[in-house]
């Protein structure tokens, strides 16, 4: 699906954001607006209501007197923008008219670099895209050369790369519900989440020796195996992970004020969220049953062959079923922000069952994990293209090859950006204080959106 | 005192002077301290709610000298003003705030018959004087030409203001029950024993407590109701512009009025100065001491301000307890709080303490037990049910 009937100049290929995602998904959801983000008018289709009075009707109406208004800059020094995102609010009083996002504040051209450097020597800048996963950055691209190369890591390495993946997805939403308690003034359960985190980063040192960007996943298979005992200190993690989130839901999930501050908050129609491009929790969220592990491409899903476990989403007004976890409250509607919030603890506790699962099939695997490919080793004349599952959404890769170890291009297609330009939708006519609960509720992370 | 130091000095005028010095520096004195001791507290309570340690290093091994570093660097940073600043307002507004916290302090007896300035309307007095550290804040987000200190100001006015009717209506309630808008007579009111507390007066005033406790925190800007200074939305709202030392007097006027709440709280439903047994009376009692010699009120007096302060504490560490549990509310919220519940919820008390008292002049006791307990209960005991029967007489 890569790019067809793009321009000849590949370094020209028209950005993958929207259309890429918009195509494949035509499939799954039947609907009129369904294309609508394939033809590129986002203004053309965007609904004449706006979003936040869709549904239940906000107490934001209630606000009849209109004073001056005043444009304010939040960020790109802000505590709540999560790292160097400028939004410029249009107000009036307490009421947002406009939030207009600007960013570029974290650009580092990392897809230039791409095409100067070899593809394994790329890996290291997927870790600084999305920080807080940089084994699924890792694993999106080299999946991606592996594509391009037509190799395939051996069963051992795909139950490793699984193993690594989803305890990263926890790390990752565990730093998204603990910035988002933040985000409305709840201070506690971000350090819960830290501490939890730093357990699994502390496993990931003695994996790779590193804690932030690992470019342990690289192509070809893993820098190295598993330490030895490795994997007893990793399910006695799990073992005192579990109780933990319990521990979350009382503070956030299900805790009153928490409900009162996204139950209705920021809601994201299906059609809008498919417009848009979004995708991960954001999309499910929103009910659209839809996970690259699952319905991606056959060199991603493979790994997640064997696996028994069940996309986070909504579907016919009940989430799957095999969590002890509270109820969706009154007044939450599908896609707002507390539903996204609720999709990402959700998928915590599936990632955990898939750590366990990958645990067992790994001790079981014999043979090797995978060689790293040569630094050396030349791309053929092709390209490819890989979209997988992130903890943040779909993270594409492009690697187009010209015969020499030096791609000729790299590009990523990052799923904050998407996620983020469907803010300006979503915060229309909302209050100041919806700001940040309805931005830390897409879970954003500004160095894979400015890349 | 003051006629006992003009015997030396000559001069009441400046015996008087002397005096008030002493009594405000023994106020400022405690205050001071006891707003040091809550950023200890604060620090500490946060860390143990956190699965933290908190300070460890300074000043031994529970980091008491935490606070006295703070105020060092605090003191040494830079002070700025802002570019685009009213110079003037921005560099009063802080004084404004800090007084208005610290002298709600004079008129708080913290043992029976200790204070600093017995007013007959100390209730009211403390009410009024705490209402004017929204001036100062207001001030500040004004003077500080920066939008997000004006966001802060402007929910500042909007939730403080709106806040002080409720909490000034559920504070009434036990004013009302007691007969007395002076502090003192209050707190000699519930002596006797926690059952004479006025929160157990009746199941309104029990509820008034609650009432008020949610408004005295909206009115202190705390947690769940920090909005002014809403750290995740406007950056620090009002405090924004603020830096080092005039910073900390906006601080040291929040923990100043967080206990000023409190010990209102402590006055008006927690029984003041009166522990939950009345211990010190008891011991006199078994000791054979005569509770009317001058040594044994002075200890009396010695063991209330300790009870006084360690209740005022308990309220202070609550608000702590809070803030760093809940999540923070949003400004309709917070709004819809105080007109749709809080003011009616008030209002209803005030209404039925009022009926309650028509129909229970007494208490409760003496209307099941009969006239005869009325006049046992009267004359054995405590001055609180006397006062109240010798109040509801005087209604008739």
């Amino acid at each position: 699906m890569a790019l067809e009937g793009a321009s000849t100049d590949v370094r020209r290929a028209p950005s993958p954001e929207v259309p890429l995602g918009a195509e494949v998904r035509n499939e799954t959801i039947a609907g009129p607006q369904a294309n609508a983000g394939q033809a590129g008018g986002l203004e053309a289709d965007r609904p004449t209501a706006p979003l936040a009075t869709q549904g239940k009707p906000l107490e934001v109406a209630e606000f009849d007197v209109r004073t001056d208004e005043i444009l304010v800059n939040m960020g790109p020094q802000h505590p709540s923008t999560h790292g160097v995102l400028r939004l410029v609010l249009r107000t009036d009083g307490e009421v947002v008219l406009e939030v207009t996002p600007h960013i570029g504040y974290l650009h580092r051209c990392a897809e230039k670099i791409g095409e100067n450097v070899t593809a394994r020597q790329w890996i290291p800048y997927t870790d600084r895209m999305d920080y807080l996963a940089g084994m699924n950055m890792n694993l999106g691209f080299a999946l991606a050369v592996e594509k391009l190369l037509q190799i395939e890591v051996p069963e051992k390495g795909r139950h490793l790369r699984v193993l690594i993946a989803e305890l990263n997805r926890i790390a990752s939403h565990l730093v998204a519900a603990g910035t988002y308690g933040l985000d409305l003034g709840s201070f506690t359960p971000f350090m819960y989440c830290f501490r939890e985190r730093e357990r699994i980063l502390d496993l990931f040192e003695l994996v790779c020796g590193a804690r932030l960007t690992y470019s342990y996943i690289t192509v070809g298979g893993v820098t190295a195996d598993l330490p030895p005992g490795w994997l007893q200190k990793c399910e006695s993690f799990l073992d005192q992970f579990e109780p933990v989130i319990d521990e979350l839901h009382v503070l956030l999930t299900s805790q009153a004020v928490f409900i009162r501050r996204t139950a209705g908050i920021g809601i994201l129609p299906a059609e809008t969220a498919i417009q848009y491009g979004c995708s991960g929790p954001v999309l499910r969220g929103s009910g659209v049953n839809w996970d690259l592990r699952r319905d991606g491409e056959p060199i991603y899903t493979r790994m997640y062959e064997g696996y028994r476990w069940e996309v986070i989403a909504q579907t016919d007004g009940r989430y799957p079923q095999d969590h002890p976890y509270p109820p969706v409250p009154k007044g939450a509607v599908l896609g707002d922000s507390w539903h996204r919030f609720y999709v990402r603890m959700l998928e915590v506790v599936q990632s955990v069952g898939l750590v366990r699962q990958a645990i067992e099939k790994y001790s079981r695997a014999r043979g090797p994990v995978g060689e790293p490919i040569k630094q050396s080793q030349k791309l053929p004349k092709a390209e490819a293209y890989l979209e997988t599952e992130a903890p943040k959404g779909q993270m594409g890769f492009l690697v187009v090859g010209d015969g020499t170890p030096v791609p000729r291009r790299c590009r990523a297609r990052s799923s904050s950006f998407c996620n983020l330009s469907v803010l300006s939708e979503l915060c229309r006519g909302c209050l100041v204080a919806d700001v940040p609960a309805i931005l830390g509720s897409l879970d954003i992370v500004l160095g894979e959106v400015d890349r | 005192m003051v006629d006992f130091l003009a015997q030396y000095l000559g001069s009441v005028w400046l015996a008087g002077t002397l005096w008030a010095l002493v009594q405000v520096v023994l106020v400022l004195t405690v205050v001071m301290i006891s707003v040091a001791f809550f950023t200890w507290l604060e620090r500490k309570e946060s860390a143990r709610i956190q699965d933290r340690l908190g300070p460890t290093r300074v000043g031994g091994r529970f980091g008491w000298l935490q606070p006295v570093a703070d105020g060092l660097k605090l003191l040494m940073k830079e002070d700025l003003i802002p570019a685009a600043a009213d110079r003037v307002l921005f560099r009063a507004a802080p004084y404004v705030s800090f007084c208005a916290a610290f002298t709600v302090f004079v008129a708080l007896p913290v043992a029976s018959g200790w204070v600093a300035l017995r007013l007959d309307a100390g209730v009211f007095f403390v009410l009024a004087v705490a209402g004017l550290e929204v001036l100062g804040v207001v001030l500040a987000g004004y003077a500080s030409g920066s939008k997000w200190s004006l966001f802060g100001a402007m929910r500042e006015a909007a939730q403080v203001v709106s806040y002080e009717v409720p909490l000034a209506l559920s504070a009434v309630v036990p004013v009302m029950v007691a007969g007395s808008i002076d502090p003192v007579t209050i707190g000699d009111l519930q002596a006797g024993g926690f059952w004479n507390w006025l929160v157990f007066h009746d199941p309104f005033t029990f509820a008034a407590f609650f009432v008020y406790f949610t408004c005295a925190v909206a009115s202190v800007n705390r947690a769940p109701f920090d909005l002014p200074e809403a750290e995740s939305e406007l950056v620090a709202g009002f405090m924004t512009e603020y830096s080092g030392f005039r910073w900390r007097v906006f601080f040291m006027a929040e923990y100043a009025s967080m206990l000023a709440v409190s010990f209102l709280l402590v006055f008006l439903f927690l029984g003041a100065w009166h522990g939950p047994l009345p211990l010190v009376a008891g011991v006199y009692a078994v000791l054979g001491i005569p509770a009317g010699h001058p040594l044994a009120i002075f200890v009396a007096q010695l063991a209330g301000a300790g009870v006084f302060l360690v209740k005022g504490y308990l309220g202070v560490a609550t608000m702590i307890w809070l803030r760093w549990t809940l999540p923070r509310l949003r400004i309709d919220q917070v709004m819809t709080m105080c007109l749709k519940y809080c003011l009616p919820l008030s209002a209803a008390m005030f209404l039925g303490a009022a009926v309650w008292l028509y129909a229970f002049p007494a208490g409760v006791t003496s209307r099941l037990l009969g006239p005869g307990a009325a006049a046992t209960e009267a004359a054995g005991s405590p001055p609180a049910v006397a006062g109240r029967t010798a109040l509801a007489e005087g209604e008739r």
